[in-house]
């Protein structure tokens, strides 16, 4: 009876009365150890160069303490004022003698950056103030301030500084969504002609697509060549496809550019073979074909090889089984085939959708005005106007993007089935 | 001598032919070299051979998937070598079974309905019924991947027969399965074979499986068929060398012949011993011979009664196996010869270095090609 009660129930011990799950969990600790130890220098790296910028950047997006660290006197001062009118003599007193400190300090010109991005010209308000306002020694500050810039009268001015002198904000989004605060603080619309980040994101978007479509369609049948010739012809077909990882990406695109400009080797041959006159050359380049077609070629590894690893796994007896079962060659691909690819499909199209989305390079060389993505935008606001608060909002509004397409990737085929090669 | 290769199947009977047929695959040698077969309906023929010996070949040949190089197949004395696989209406098992993982068993014995556009209420009565016969009634539901290895071959079996073949090849079927798993599916296929009186062409490197399921075996070896018979007249009378070695456990003795009469050749061992034997395939004294002898063929200290093959023998082995005693013993200067002894109440005991008599009689005793 004794030895039933042992072997029942949720308290096993070992043979010398130590509870068995304390016994195999002090027998796999130091597997655990072994584990960790094996991990940990990539994981310290990751943490260092990946993980730690991304939360930086996501940081960056909403973060918004120039105003509050460098005109702490004013914010104070403001928090009281009604947010009508002009405010009060207290307010500008602070006012000057934070601009007057920010000067001294050379720290004034982050404030006025940071407001330039909301209203066009603040930057020289606040830079031109206060290099005056150290000079200025007694009040009334009001009266001096407004004497040194008109603009110091307008309520929209101090309702802009009343508005991000709080740590955070959220007009780094706004903008990249092309909206903007009004001046009662409400969300509205950019005008028309400053709308450009929405039809970027969607441009990038269906331009990605059509890049999968295409990888897809011209890597499929490419996997699966690989995956069926016999071992020496399919070695060298693989070569072929592994060649464009082997060369440099500018390499790559540069030759795309030597092959479709105006008076490049196509265009040429084209007008040689009489298909076109010389005066109608087509404009292959510096636009959205140019980046479609440099893309499509770039990325196609990054089709071909899941789908050839889901390939290489699916015996040709199944296809003859379809066959011998009274399947006709199309019947037997279609109903047995494909459907056993469907995976591959799936992991060779996130892959490529996801690489194409946040492409910079190729687009950048060979997409012009028209066919530029949204992160050269990206680029542009961080090495040209230095704009890193809106880089980081349109960065961290791609990064959703991604994981969007990502779960729902998960959800529709399943993380476990990707394959990469 | 026995007229090699000839088919039992009267000319205008024959189902399925074989006319001289050849295959290579890269123009310098040749997997199958002029096979010629001819098949009964309803017959259950084994092709067996070691790998690589185109028996395998032959089967993709009569499934469609692999062109002859020469010569015909035909089917109710049609040509089929341009028909394509899905045109033959050949039911067809492959070695690792082929069941689409990504549909479930029922969906995998629609299947081959479905292409043949049957209506939907006749595919569930017809697949039902494959399911009862292979006992499976309750896995329809299931994927491939979660049935055992013996239930997916019944499936595979069941997918091959749904459509009605006339004919249903299999790819050695059975070579993934167990020992005993193996055993119960043979009978399985043999009492489906029975039930539904299909022409089977059965493909299999393991020479229990052939002797046990066949009417008809053809041995294969080096793209050449070595032997078409029964499986008693294969065991009992192997035409040459390689069938008695192949088939069964076999003691080879070599020497020369030095005498040939009609039923009767003596042949010279190294060892100065002369053994009487059946002339089966040679052809004038002078030649060297291999003398074939079945273990359980040998007696042991023979009371004197006419055996004309007495020799002395020394134990050198005895392994114990349950229903025989399997006995290694050096005789005529051949110190792998094999005796089966039965374990009977009256059996003799025997120990290592014991020297005994052993003997054998003429007939079952084959002198074969060397």
């Amino acid at each position: 009876m004794t030895g039933l009660a042992a072997t029942s129930g949720n308290d096993l011990t070992t043979a010398d009365g130590v509870p068995l799950k304390v016994s195999l969990s002090r027998a796999q600790r130091r597997n655990k150890i072994k584990a960790v130890l094996l991990v940990a220098p990539l994981f310290l790296f990751l943490l260092v160069a990946f993980i730690l910028p991304i939360f930086d950047m996501l940081l960056r997006s909403i973060d918004s303490a120039e105003v509050v660290t460098h005109m702490p006197n004013t914010v104070r001062a403001i928090s009281t004022w009604n947010g009508e009118g002009v405010p009060e003599e207290a307010v500008f007193a602070a006012a000057a003698q934070d601009l007057a400190a920010g000067s001294r300090a050379r720290t004034i010109g982050k404030v006025a950056s940071r407001l330039n991005y909301e209203i066009g010209g603040m930057r020289s308000l606040i830079m031109k103030t206060a290099r005056k306002a150290k000079k200025l020694e007694s009040g009334p500050y009001k009266a001096a301030l407004i004497g040194m810039d008109k603009r110091w009268a307008k309520t929209d001015v101090w309702q802009l500084i009343k508005r991000e002198s709080g740590s955070y904000t959220l007009s780094y989004y706004l903008a990249a969504v092309d909206h903007k605060y009004a001046a009662d603080g409400s969300i509205e619309a950019k005008p028309e002609n400053l709308q450009i980040y929405v039809n970027l994101f969607f441009r990038t978007m269906w331009m990605s697509g059509l890049i999968t479509l295409l990888a897809l369609l011209l890597g499929y049948p490419v996997a699966f060549l690989l995956a069926t010739l016999p071992m020496r012809q399919s070695n060298l077909l693989m070569i072929l496809v592994l060649l464009p990882f082997w060369t440099s990406l500018l390499v790559r695109t540069t030759t795309w550019i030597a092959i479709l400009q105006s008076q490049g080797v196509l265009n040429d041959l084209a007008v040689w073979a009489g298909l076109i006159t010389d005066e109608n050359r087509l404009q292959l380049i510096y636009n959205k074909t140019g980046t479609v077609i440099a893309m499509t070629h770039i990325l196609l590894p990054f089709m071909v090889l899941p789908l050839y690893s889901v390939m290489k796994t699916i015996p040709p007896t199944y296809m003859r089984a379809a066959r011998s079962l009274g399947a006709t060659g199309f019947t037997a691909f279609r109903r047995v085939y494909f459907p056993q690819t469907l995976s591959g499909i799936g992991a060779g199209s996130i892959l490529v959708f996801i690489l194409s989305i946040g492409y910079y390079i190729t687009p950048a060389l060979v997409g012009g005005q028209s066919g530029r993505f949204i992160t050269n935008f990206v680029a542009y606001h961080m090495q040209q106007s230095l704009n890193w608060g809106l880089a980081a909002a349109i960065g961290s509004l791609l990064l959703a993007t991604v994981i969007v397409f990502y779960l729902l990737y998960n959800r529709l085929v399943g993380v476990d089935n990707m394959k990469l090669g | 001598m026995r007229e090699p290769l000839t088919s039992e199947v009267p000319r205008e009977q024959a189902f399925v032919r074989f006319s001289n047929v050849q295959k290579s695959y890269d123009g310098e040698i040749l997997v199958v070299k002029g096979f010629n077969l001819d098949i009964a309906s309803g017959e259950f023929i084994t092709l067996l051979g070691p790998s690589g010996s185109g028996k395998t070949t032959c089967l993709m040949m009569m499934a469609g998937f692999e062109t002859p190089t020469h010569g015909d197949i035909l089917l109710n004395g049609e040509p089929i070598n341009t028909v394509p696989p899905h045109k033959r209406g050949i039911g067809m098992v492959f070695q690792n079974y082929a069941l689409f993982p990504h549909m479930s068993v029922s969906e995998n014995l629609a299947f081959p309905l479905e292409v043949r556009k049957l209506s939907a209420a006749e595919t569930d009565r017809k697949v039902k019924r494959a399911l009862e016969m292979v006992r499976l009634e309750d896995f329809g539901d299931r994927r491939p991947a979660q049935l055992s290895g013996g239930q997916q071959q019944r499936v595979a079996l069941a997918r091959a027969l749904v459509f009605e073949p006339e004919i249903v090849l299999m790819d050695e079927p059975l070579g993934a399965l167990d020992k005993n798993l193996r055993e119960e599916m043979q009978y399985e296929i043999k009492r489906i074979h029975e039930d539904l009186g299909v022409t089977m062409i059965y493909v299999t490197h393991d020479q229990s499986e052939a002797l046990t399921m066949s009417d008809r075996i053809a041995v294969f070896n080096d793209g050449i068929v070595q032997q078409l018979a029964s499986p008693a007249v294969l065991y009992e009378q192997p035409d040459n060398a390689f069938v008695a070695s192949f088939i069964g456990e076999n003691n080879r003795l070599i020497g020369d012949v030095i005498e040939l009469t009609e039923d009767c050749c003596k042949v010279r061992m190294e060892s100065g011993a002369i053994i009487e034997a059946l002339p089966v395939n040679v052809s004038a004294a002078g030649t060297r011979s291999t003398l074939s002898l079945r273990p359980e063929r040998v007696t042991i200290n023979p009371e004197a009664n006419g055996l004309p093959n007495l020799f002395e023998a020394r134990v050198i082995e005895v392994i114990y196996l349950g229903d025989h005693l399997r006995t290694r013993v050096a005789v005529c200067g051949n110190d792998e010869f094999i005796i089966k002894i039965p374990n009977a109440q009256t059996h003799p005991v025997l120990t290592r270095g014991q020297i005994i008599t052993v003997g054998w009689a003429r007939e079952d005793c084959r002198a074969l090609d060397a």
